[in-house]
């Protein structure tokens, strides 16, 4: 069915899934070739990556353009995610983050006020988090050429050991910091104009102080933060880099009231959608539960838990057990099913 | 109400009277809903089942049992300036040259709609003729017999494509090669038309037959009334869905469809034709009929072969794993079959849902 010369990039090769691997992989990875400078790099698509600084520990780099739709959201706005996603990238890395950068690139016409109010909200984020945005870029479209506001920022962050997402072992414990699939469907009861609005809110939020936390109770061994395609994505991306197998317990994960209503209600699930506030985490099951007590000793940990645990049953599979009972694998999504949403 | 179906207790105990029930011998359970097959793959059910009780999916997604001819018909519809709606998941399914979404992107005007009203609705809206593709079992049946029977707008037509499942049921039973022992009929079809038409199936062939629910334990609950009646060598058709099913069904629903409709021959993708297991508008609702108002006659179909299992998927005789394509060539952004397409076929689902005989 595909013509290679008629080949187009699709809403899927942006989403986070299996498609966005691929294009990636067969695009972009095999073009470059001088793809890193430490040692984690390019190859890795990882949250970001590393530089190493002789003495002084490692230099963390992370990138990432925002793009929501809409700009302001139940819970937050593009500001509040730009800063947010950035931090959090460096974060899971294991990064105390130092500061960041914010291009933007606006459309003509977009009117000042709203600028205003996503500019407040980045400084709001700014000082929640302690990070400074110290440089900057503007582009300003003609009317048309894209819609409204786009946002990109860059961070850097120190390490004194990055951890990756794929450095765990047999036998760790896999942590999740919070319900799932808030941000995602907060977004999606939005779009999809449904008649009836819930409290639900997006789970938007700066995670570095919460993971600093995590990682001074415990022995944490990889971490990410599930945004696009969810935890789906993210657990079989930590399951296939590191080559071993995740089992869950579906039982043991979190969903939100409101969550598994709207789920039901447009036939998504709620492992498939984007999260902002949460992270998973590994660690040796020795300390594994000391970890979950010092997240929990958190605002933004409250809800925090061991979900399963890795395993060589299925190297490279996430394997879910159903509340019932039953096993089955959980799938990576083919992409978020929602465009736009961080 | 979520987690009194999710109940771990109940599943165990309906899990060993079925253990305690099912014959020493590979147990054949076919059904025909998507939605069945949604709730068994999600929930890990076949797991928690003997390795010799085998449960699979016959023909039931109407998107993936649509012929070719019926697509072709609405794509030269649409050539002569009509506006198709459909529902969204028909949009991929391919005709000989073409699909519905190819045909969009070359510029006809092609749109996804979520129900027969809505496509009444764009017809009130515009002076253009507006035709819908309807597709579906028993269950989407009355809704569009309904809104035919309201007096719709003058420009509007249906393309017939409304498919019945006991027929398809029997014609899975009458294949050689398929030793089925038993159905667990579909809950959103059997509301509709009950559980009588199921009589005649399980007393001439033998076979139990079970209307279940949608929940986990309505599935396990309609396995254990099968294994139940063939361990009593008592094949009969069954309600194992009282909740929500009448033994006689839905009169009002039933009546509608038999003031709009009438039974015709049908073609079923990857099966052929069944006798009677299709419904087209009756003399009453004729000018109503698509291919009456712009006299367009079906064509014969070609069907690309798929070089894929999807017959053998459609028909239970083979599971999506045992096909070399799934999940390595065959994916639901890059289909080989229709089974890949409908998001209620297995091959779909089991994607999505990491489906497996066992794990």
């Amino acid at each position: 069915m595909n013509n290679p010369e008629e080949e187009t990039v699709q809403l899927t090769h942006g989403a986070g899934g299996r498609a966005m691997g691929e294009l990636l992989e067969k695009h972009v990875l095999n073009t470059f070739t001088r793809k890193s400078a430490g040692e984690i790099g390019l190859d890795q698509l990882d949250d970001g990556a590393t530089i190493d600084l002789p003495g002084e520990g490692t230099l963390v780099l992370t990138t990432d353009s925002h793009v929501v739709k809409p700009l302001f959201f139940p819970g937050g706005d593009i500001g509040k995610l730009a800063v947010c996603g950035t931090v959090n990238d460096l974060a899971v890395m294991g990064a105390d983050p130092i500061a960041l950068t914010s291009s933007l690139i606006v459309e003509e016409g977009f009117p000042i006020k709203k600028l205003d109010r996503v500019m407040a909200s980045m400084e709001e984020t700014s000082a929640e988090s302690g990070i400074p945005i110290i440089t900057g870029d503007t582009k300003v479209l003609e009317k048309g050429d894209m819609d409204g506001l786009a946002i990109n920022t860059a961070g850097i962050g120190l390490a004194d050991k990055p951890i990756s997402d794929a450095g765990m072992n047999p036998g760790d414990k896999v942590i999740l910091t919070g319900t799932i699939g808030d941000h995602g469907m907060a977004l999606m009861q939005y779009r999809e104009g449904l008649s009836f609005k819930t409290e639900l809110k997006s789970d938007i939020a700066p995670l570095n102080s919460l993971l600093r936390s995590a990682s001074e109770s415990g022995d944490i061994t990889a971490m990410k933060d599930p945004t696009r395609g969810g935890i789906a994505a993210a657990l079989n991306e930590m399951a296939q880099k590191s080559n071993l197998g995740l089992t869950i317990k579906e039982e043991l994960v979190s969903v939100r009231e409101a969550v598994s209503g709207i789920a039901e209600l447009i036939g998504i699930s709620p492992y498939e959608v984007a999260n902002e506030g949460k992270a998973i985490i590994t660690a040796r099951a020795e300390t594994a539960r000391e970890i979950v007590e010092g997240l929990r000793g958190h605002p933004l940990g409250r809800n925090a838990r061991i979900i399963g645990e890795i395993n060589q049953e299925r190297p490279g599979k996430v394997i879910m057990e159903t509340e019932i009972g039953g096993r089955r694998f959980l799938e990576a999504p083919l992409g978020d099913p929602v465009p736009r949403i961080c | 109400m979520k987690f009194k179906f999710k109940d771990r207790e109940r599943a165990d105990e309906l899990v060993q009277l079925i253990n305690r029930r099912v014959p020493d011998r590979r147990i054949k359970i076919v059904h025909v809903c998507g939605t069945h097959e949604v709730a068994i793959t999600e929930n890990g059910l076949r797991s928690l089942l003997p390795d010799r009780i085998d449960i699979r999916e016959g023909p039931g997604c109407p998107v993936c049992v649509t012929p070719t001819s019926d697509l072709d018909a609405a794509l030269k519809l649409a050539e002569r300036g009509a506006i198709i709606t459909a529902f969204g998941d028909m949009m991929n399914v391919p005709g000989t040259a073409k699909s519905l979404n190819e045909l969009k992107s070359e510029g006809a005007d092609v749109r996804l709609v979520y129900s027969v009203s809505e496509g009444a609705k764009i017809a009130e809206n515009t002076e253009k003729q507006v035709v819908f593709l309807g597709v579906g079992f028993e269950t989407t049946t009355p809704m569009t017999a309904a809104i035919l029977k309201d007096d719709p707008p003058e420009n509007f037509s249906i393309l017939p494509s409304n498919k019945l499942i006991p027929p398809a049921m029997k014609s899975l039973l009458e294949l050689p090669d398929n030793d089925i022992d038993g159905f667990i009929a579909p809950g959103h079809v059997s509301t509709i038309i009950g559980v009588r038409p199921y009589e005649s199936l399980a007393e001439e062939y033998g076979v139990p037959i079970v209307v279940g629910g949608f929940e986990p334990l309505d599935i396990l609950y309609a396995l254990a009334l099968i294994m139940n009646q063939i361990s009593n060598s008592d094949p009969k058709a069954e309600n194992g869905y009282n909740r929500a099913v009448d033994y006689e069904g839905n009169p009002k629903s039933k009546k509608l469809i038999k003031e709009v409709f009438k039974e015709t021959d049908a073609t079923w993708r990857g099966i052929g034709t069944i006798p009677n297991s299709g419904l087209t508008l009756n003399r009453n609702y004729e000018e109503w009929n698509a291919l009456n108002r712009f006299e367009v006659e079906p064509e014969e179909g070609i069907e690309e072969p798929p070089n894929c299992l999807c017959p053998q998927v459609i028909t239970a005789r083979a599971t999506p794993g045992e096909c070399e394509l799934f999940k390595e060539k065959c994916t639901p952004s890059s289909p080989y079959g229709p089974c890949m397409v409908g998001e209620e076929a297995m091959c779909n689902i089991w994607y999505r849902y990491g489906g497996r005989p066992k794990l």
